[in-house]
């Protein structure tokens, strides 16, 4: 079943939640060993909670939209009491004393949060190989990465260790591992969703948002989550307008631009490339008008990308000084105490990219890297703005291949770095974007169209994706 | 943009970097982001191509400032809750090695 239909039939007294969260962790259990897309089953909360809606239901209220259906959490998502890593080993241990909003609305929806995802270290990665805690494996062929950072979450809806999973992408960590694993990832405007009791990263980019096995079942947590947060300072003080009831309302007249340069760079697979054309034509098909459009300064998103973040993270991560939580490692004086425990606590991608961020906000560079990286982020903006007076979605490939094997890419960062080309742009631009299957490669390994839209226009977005899940071999 | 030194960064650089970042890297932890270091930095030159003159830096997504909430009195975090979390506490404080030499 589905999330809309397990929450239908849960509420219709059908289907107990009870039997629902049995069901899932019979999966988990005969999967995980292999997969490692779980850090923590939260087996005897989950039951709980899955009693409380059934108790709800026998007593004649109604849990609400997501009741008795199991979400996963990637372990950057706090739950008071509740065991947090961020993959990493600076954190091991560390139960947080608040929750995150977008966990406290999943319960208040009726949902149960049922573990918590595996991650690269801090969300810091493409493949999920940056955890402390090992790599996760894609479900499709455990030979593969999953992608990253969210690709403990993407793995578990693909594996069908929960119907739904939350995620984070700060540069495309939750529609690159959804590409790789072949389910719907959505990254909401910045603003959109709420970000209180989200480790932060890099927090002019971070966003939480969804993924599911389909687009309906994305839409209906991206609408649980949604909303103002006071506790949230970039939460937008708007009402905003839900996706799940015009889902259904087809593309007729839309105006899609295909972006040219991250559709036919140099470094897109052509089946990739085909399947972007492919949906294009799809949605020419049902009525949308298609045309090439030009972003020029998106080519220069992933250097402008690799100055801003970790110039983010060398800041925010600063707090990890053995001093308040987690890991210390005891040194003559506070500063030998905090150099021994952070060099202990974080592995080779944080410290290389609080380095990076580090050096790139010193004395005399600066204006060089980081003022510079701002002001190409301008551009960025501006290209999508320009763009968007004419079109109302853009398309373009989520990932340029298909998912690698485990190992290919870790010994050079920048071929790493290179999987988030595609969708950092949107990130710098604060706008929403969503990755959704169409069919598989050569490979036999799936690929993901994004579609991207301005800010808050996800309604329209969501009605575009309806349509190419619907036409996707 | 204009440095003609082909290694983009060097080895004291580093260190110095390191230093500022409150790491305490071993030598070949040196070694190795000295050279990774520059092979970033030097793909990050790709944007000196650009004419950057006149145009704003953005610092956010959001036209968002001065947020505010209303000035009312709310729940803290639990004293011993958060304190419990600490590598060290004493007298209801977080305990950190001695940072003032003594007299």
């Amino acid at each position: 079943m589905n999330a809309i239909e397990i929450a239908a039939s849960v509420r219709a007294g059908e289907v107990s939640a009870r039997e629902v969260v049995e069901g899932y962790l019979a999966t988990i259990d005969a999967g995980n060993g292999e997969l490692n897309a779980l850090l923590l089953v939260g087996e005897q909360a989950a039951r709980a909670a899955a009693d409380e809606v059934d108790a709800a239901v026998a007593a004649g209220n109604d849990p609400g939209p997501l009741a008795g259906v199991p979400v996963v959490l990637k372990d950057n998502l706090c739950q008071r009491g509740v065991v947090t890593t961020c993959g990493s080993r600076i954190l091991e241990g560390w139960r947080p004393p608040y929750t995150a909003t977008v966990v406290d609305a999943v319960t208040r929806a009726g949902g149960i949060p049922l573990g918590k995802a595996n991650l690269d270290e801090f969300a810091m990665g493409s493949s999920t190989e940056n955890s402390a805690f090992g790599p996760t494996r894609n479900p499709h062929d455990p030979t593969r990465v999953p992608g990253g950072s969210s690709g403990g979450s993407a793995a578990c809806v693909a594996a069908k260790f929960a119907p739904l999973a939350l995620g984070s992408d700060t540069g495309g960590s939750i529609r690159q591992p959804a590409a790789l694993c072949g389910v719907v990832g959505v990254k909401p405007t910045y603003g959109r969703v709420s970000r209180y009791g989200l480790v932060a990263f890099a927090s002019s980019l971070d966003q939480i948002g969804p993924f599911g096995a389909s687009v309906t079942d994305a839409a209906l947590l991206l609408d649980v989550i949604s909303g103002h947060d006071r506790r949230d300072s970039t939460s937008i003080p708007e009402t905003l307008t839900p996706v799940s009831p015009t889902l259904e309302n087809g593309v007729a007249k839309l105006r899609v631009g295909v972006i040219d340069e991250l559709t036919n760079g140099a470094g897109v697979a052509l089946e990739v490339r085909a399947a972007v054309l492919a949906a294009a034509a799809a949605l020419e098909a049902a009525g949308a008008t298609i045309e090439s459009v030009s972003l020029p300064s998106t080519q220069f998103g992933l250097s402008a990308y690799y100055m801003i973040a970790p110039a983010e993270a060398s800041s925010n991560l600063a707090r990890y000084d053995g001093v308040r939580y987690g890991l210390r490692v005891e040194g003559e004086n506070l500063a030998a105490m905090n150099e021994r425990t952070r060099d202990a606590g974080f592995g080779p991608e944080v410290k290389r990219r609080i380095m990076l961020g580090t050096y790139a906000l010193s004395a005399g560079y600066y204006d060089a890297y980081y003022g510079r990286a701002q002001r190409v982020r301008t551009l960025i903006t501006r290209d999508f703005n320009r763009v968007y007076e004419g079109c109302d979605v853009l398309l373009s490939p989520t990932s340029p291949t298909t998912a690698f094997k485990l190992g290919d890419r870790t010994a050079d960062p920048m071929t790493m770095y290179q999987s988030d080309v595609c969708t950092i742009p949107t990130n710098l631009a604060g706008h929403p974007a969503m990755s959704v299957p169409w069919g598989t490669g050569a490979d036999s390994m799936p690929v993901g169209v994004q579609i991207l839209a301005p800010a808050l226009a996800e309604a329209t977005m969501f009605r575009v994706a309806r349509v190419v899940e619907d036409a996707a071999p | 943009m204009t440095d003609e030194n082909p290694t983009a960064i060097t080895r004291a650089e580093v260190e110095h970097v390191a230093g500022l970042a409150r790491l305490g890297l071993s030598a070949d932890e040196v070694d190795r982001l000295t050279h990774e270091l520059a092979g970033i930095l030097i793909h990050a030159r790709d944007m000196g191509e650009l004419d950057l003159s006149g145009v704003e830096p953005t610092a956010h997504p959001l036209p968002l400032v001065n947020v505010v909430r209303p000035d009312e009195v709310s729940p803290s975090l639990d004293r011993d809750e958060v304190l419990a979390a600490a590598p060290a506490v004493q007298d209801n404080q977080f305990r950190v090695p001695r940072i003032l030499e003594a007299p």
